[in-house]
């Protein structure tokens, strides 16, 4: 039913607008607007606050069916999700009853603030910084390439509260569209995922009440980590259902395209371009699939898994779409067909939520714990 | 404000082509579908009761596997459905589909709106909607592409005409049919397809509503099927030759049967 | 009910090939009949052991069908001129008249109608029936539908045609159930039968996959519309004389339900490309943004709505919502003209399943022609004009061609 519900979304409305969503940049407002009254906002997000009370399989099928139209508009939904997770993992019952409805419902999206200039794959870098002033928290600082910033109400941010402590002294925080001191950066321009949207959030005192420190002071290390656990499989999503687009728009083009009196299907060096194709998204599936059903058994253990999916099928990602515009020779280069914009929306798949090689550390890491127990 | 909205189930269009081989619709693989422009009825019927509360009944005469279009209706946020459904019915032209409606609808009880698709796209006939408002004797427009509002039992709309439009204000109980224009029908939600799963469509037959068997049907039905062919298609395709003047006039001639 | 006499029935499978409906099957050696059955008769006809029949008591006629006589058109008038479809349905129903030999009458309501009627007498009308009254002047389809009602029921036609205008397709309906017969819509054809001078109204159904011939056997008036541009009018004779019948309707019956608070008249053009009927694109070939022009003015005349290959959109001579193929819509009307389109596979996959394609390109080889069901081969700016201007001629019924 969530297949359904996404798939007649993708068709009817993502579809349609995504070249041009793509070519002016422009954020889908409408198409997320669809969404929320499609009720899928709400998937992972239990039933007590409004939600779906489904798991990160719920969130797979649909981010993997949004991500066959877009990327972007998929992406834009997904950062909602980034966004939501800290507070769902870490924030007090009062957080959780203010914001999980309405991102449950879709009235208010989403963002998650972590990366800065000097802050990526090592986020010890990290130099906004949260005082707390009477009732107040006061942040001072700069978060780069945020997803869905400037048009999501609803931020989660990270900030150190304790510069002696390491990576103990990190907190998160809910910051909220119109707060005094709180603006946004002017727009990237990006090669993929056009129709998402990446502006900085900049803190000049801003200041918010005390309430909105998430969890106790000194675990937003701890809560990044596991809402990155978590969301990962989603972006590896994303990477299965652009692979499988890539492979539907290169069969049937490969079928239609008449070259030497014969369909370009009939050529084996098209039929084995495609094979490949399809051995990879088949097998990214199955791995993707097999991390969100364990990550909802319930066990701790799931960076491994959680990354080991993200790598191979955002990998794949990259590589398929390469393949599909090579199929489509010409006409995958040219504007006119879908598959150049797959392209250029895979690359950003292999980067963000934690680049394919930071990945690479967390699978050796938790590779190396794992046989150290035994 | 009680609305309801008549939805029938076709074939969908796109799909129904012509075996060459044996002249018979080819149906294998059609999918049935809620007429296209019932799911615009519909929309404008949900978006009346979002904006002034009240309830959407979805009802549709067919066989019995026309529940599927009233589950489509509840998905897409119809509060409950009526399935107008009795061998009898079977052969009915318009004239005995509007007195079965109208007998249901009496049946049901009290309304404010009707919403009707302009036309259904394998009849193609737009006579129920006006023929139905003359059965239950309340006003109709037909060809809404927007709605003002609603004020004091009346309602105000647009109607498409061929050289423009007309703005109107009409006193409800009333009946109207919608273009597309009107509105983007909405995706069914997550909540609108479970709900949809577990409803209980409510069946009427005949007798439920106390029809006439006269009336009914094959029986009821004014008009008779006298042949049913293919359209004649000269060829395939036709290279027209000669002076423009000369190809001009035989594509007048092959139009003719067309524009 | 579709009666199958399981005894006679030899499974042969005739049935199930001509049922346009699939509706009977063949099962265990026996004809079944399923749900769809619209019982058309199809299959009783072919079933070579008379295994099948259709359970139907004959209906009586109602009493007195030949009082009925006289062919009616309804001359629609708006906004100070009559519908080009009145002329249309005048030239049709003069035949219908003729084979007959009963009188031809229209049918004219509004408000300031002028010397409307001469205009009607002088395109085959013997008589015309007309409402002045200021209540009509804006179309209300019950105080419309109560006046006709009670001219049909004083005068009694066998036959009353009108347009499957917007206008003729939402009152008409509602005054044949009025009236209690039959009514068929949007009719190709329109002929008489000879033995007992029924009306035989043949329209398309499941989108011009088939067509239907319907009778109205047992009631009166028998009532159609007509899909405007289908007829051919009558060409105008001032010489002919005709008779006007002013008719004053009771006033309670001008009562209207619905108000009419403002009409207004626009531009068609705002249609949009995936609804029309008729689609007439443009591409290259038109060379410039004047040649374009063309392309509107063909789908003005036919009520139709103008698209474009991406060349035409690119060339900024139509805006992108107009744009069909791949990186802008798929349509499918009933008729698709390709203006100057060679016909790229990104422009096809937008439009290949139109009912019927007509391609005007200089070029015998462009790819356009595969897919198209008319195809002409020549200059587009010596044939689009010729297109235009008969078209012209037709829809206004002046010209001296039939």
């Amino acid at each position: 039913m969530i297949v359904d519900v996404a798939r007649q979304i993708t068709a009817e409305k993502i579809i349609p607008q995504r070249a041009e969503l793509d070519e002016k940049e422009e954020f889908p407002t409408e198409i997320l607007r669809t969404i929320a009254k499609g009720d899928l906002f709400g998937l992972y997000i239990p039933e007590e606050y409004g939600g779906f009370g489904g798991g990160s399989f719920e969130m797979v099928l649909a981010l993997e069916e949004f991500a066959k139209g877009c990327v972007g508009v998929a992406t834009s939904f997904a950062a909602s999700a980034l966004g939501a997770y800290p507070i769902l993992v870490s924030g007090s019952e009062e957080l959780k009853e203010k914001y999980m409805p309405v991102i449950a419902s879709g009235e208010k999206w989403a963002a998650f603030g972590l990366t800065e200039a000097n802050a990526g794959s090592d986020a010890s870098g990290i130099q906004t910084t949260a005082v707390l002033d009477g009732d107040a928290w006061v942040l001072n600082g700069t978060k780069q390439w945020i997803t869905n910033a400037g048009d999501a109400q609803i931020y989660s941010i990270i900030a150190i509260t304790d510069h002696s402590k390491g990576p103990r002294g990190a907190s998160m925080f809910v910051v909220e569209d119109g707060d005094p001191g709180f603006s946004y950066g002017v727009k990237e321009k990006k090669l993929g995922i056009r129709a998402s949207s990446t502006r900085e959030l900049i803190f000049k005192d801003c200041r918010i009440p005390k309430e909105r420190l998430i969890g106790r002071q000194g675990t937003g290390f701890f809560t990044v980590m596991k809402t990155l656990d978590l969301s990962r499989p989603g972006i590896a999503a994303l990477g299965v259902g652009l692979g499988q687009a890539a492979l539907d728009e290169a069969v049937l083009y490969a079928k239609q395209r008449v070259q030497f009196g014969k369909p370009v299907i009939s050529f084996q060096a098209v039929q084995h371009i495609l094979a490949d194709m399809a051995i990879q998204v088949e097998a990214s599936r199955a791995l993707v699939y097999a991390a969100a059903r364990h990550i909802d058994t319930g066990t701790k253990e799931i960076s491994k898994e959680s990354s080991m999916c993200k790598v191979m099928a955002t990998d794949m990602a990259m590589k398929v779409t390469v393949d599909a515009v090579q199929v489509l020779a010409g006409h995958g280069y040219m504007r006119e067909y879908p598959v150049e914009k797959m392209m250029r929306d895979a690359k950003i798949l292999q980067i963000y939520e934690g680049t394919n090689q930071i990945q690479r550390n967390v699978i050796g890491q938790a590779l190396n714990k794992e046989y150290s127990r035994s | 404000m009680k609305i309801i909205v008549c939805v029938k189930q076709v074939p969908d269009a796109k799909d129904v082509r012509l075996d060459p081989k044996t002249n018979t619709l080819s149906r294998e693989g059609v999918e049935s579908i809620m007429n296209p422009f019932d799911r615009h009825a519909l929309e404008a019927a949900v978006a009346l009761k979002e904006q002034y509360g009240g309830t959407v009944t979805a009802i549709t005469m067919g066989p019995p596997q026309a529940e599927e279009t009233l589950r489509d209706a509840v998905a897409c946020g119809a509060d409950e459905g009526v399935l107008v459904s009795d061998r009898a019915f079977a052969g009915a032209d318009t004239w005995a589909t509007t007195y079965t409606l109208a007998k249901a609808i009496e049946k049901l009880g009290e309304f404010d709106l009707i919403i009707c698709g302009k036309q259904a796209i394998d009849g193609d006939t737009a006579q129920v909607g006006p023929g139905l408002a003359q059965r239950l004797d309340i006003p109709y427009v037909a060809y809404a592409r927007k709605i003002g509002g609603c004020v004091d039992g009346t309602i105000r709309l647009e109607r498409l005409m061929d050289d423009g439009y007309d703005e109107i204000e009409m006193a409800m109980p009333a009946l109207m049919t919608v273009v597309k224009e009107i509105n983007e029908p909405r995706v069914p939600s997550l909540k609108g397809k479970m709900k949809a799963r577990k409803m209980q469509a409510t069946v009427l037959t005949a007798a439920d509503i106390g029809a006439d068997p006269d009336q009914l049907g094959l029986q009821g039905s004014t008009t008779r099927v006298v042949r049913v062919f293919s359209p004649e298609f000269s060829a395939e395709k036709c290279m027209l030759t000669g002076t423009a003047d000369e190809m001009v006039d035989q594509l007048l001639n092959k139009l003719d049967k067309l524009l | 009910m579709l009666k199958i006499d399981v005894e006679a029935c030899i499974g042969c499978g005739v049935c199930e090939d001509t049922c346009t409906f699939g509706a009977i099957k063949v099962e265990d050696g026996v004809a079944v009949v399923g749900e769809t059955c619209t019982l058309c008769g199809n299959c009783v006809d072919v079933c070579e052991v008379g295994a099948l029949s259709i359970d139907q008591v004959e209906k009586k006629a109602a009493a007195g069908l030949e009082d009925w006589s006289g062919v009616w058109i309804y001359a629609e008038f708006r906004h100070g001129r009559i519908a080009p479809v009145a002329f249309e349905l005048l030239g049709a129903g003069r035949k219908l008249a003729d084979q007959l030999g009963v009188m031809l009458s229209a049918v004219l309501l509004g408000s300031a109608l002028g010397d409307s009627a001469a205009s009607l007498i002088a395109h085959g009308a013997d008589k015309v029936y007309q409402v002045d009254n200021p209540a009509l002047a804006n179309f209300t389809d019950d105080a419309y539908a109560n006046v006709f009602e009670d001219l049909v029921r004083e005068y009694q036609p066998e036959i009353v045609l009108a347009g499957a205008t917007a206008i003729g397709r939402s009152f008409i309906p509602r005054l044949a159930t009025m009236l209690g017969t039959g009514l068929t819509a949007d009719c190709t054809d329109l002929a008489i039968r000879a033995e007992d001078g029924a009306l035989l109204q043949t329209r398309p159904a499941f989108g011009g996959n088939i067509m239907a011939t319907i009778e109205c056997p047992s009631t009166r008036p028998q009532m159609a519309t007509v899909r405007p541009l289908v007829m051919k009018p009558n060409s105008r004779d001032e010489s002919r004389r005709g008779e006007v019948v002013d008719y004053t309707p009771d006033s309670a019956r001008l009562q209207s339900r619905v108000k009419v608070l403002r009409s207004v008249k626009e531009e068609s053009d705002e249609l949009n490309i995936t609804e029309a009927d008729v689609l007439v694109a443009g591409g290259r070939g038109l060379e410039s943004a004047k040649g374009f022009e063309m392309v509107r003015e063909l789908a003005g005349l036919l009520g139709g709505a103008t698209a474009a290959s991406r060349a035409a959109v690119d060339s900024g001579w139509i805006p992108y919502p107009h744009q069909v193929g791949q990186t802008g819509k798929t349509v499918c009307p009933k008729i698709y003209f390709a203006c100057g389109i060679s016909g790229a596979v990104q422009h096809m996959v937008g439009m290949q399943s139109s009912d019927t394609i007509i391609a005007i390109n200089r070029d015998e080889k462009a790819p356009i022609f595969e897919v198209a069901t008319y195809g002409l081969v020549g200059d587009i700016f010596e044939i689009l004009p010729k297109l235009i201007d008969r078209i012209r001629e037709r829809r206004t019924g002046g010209s001296n061609r039939g």
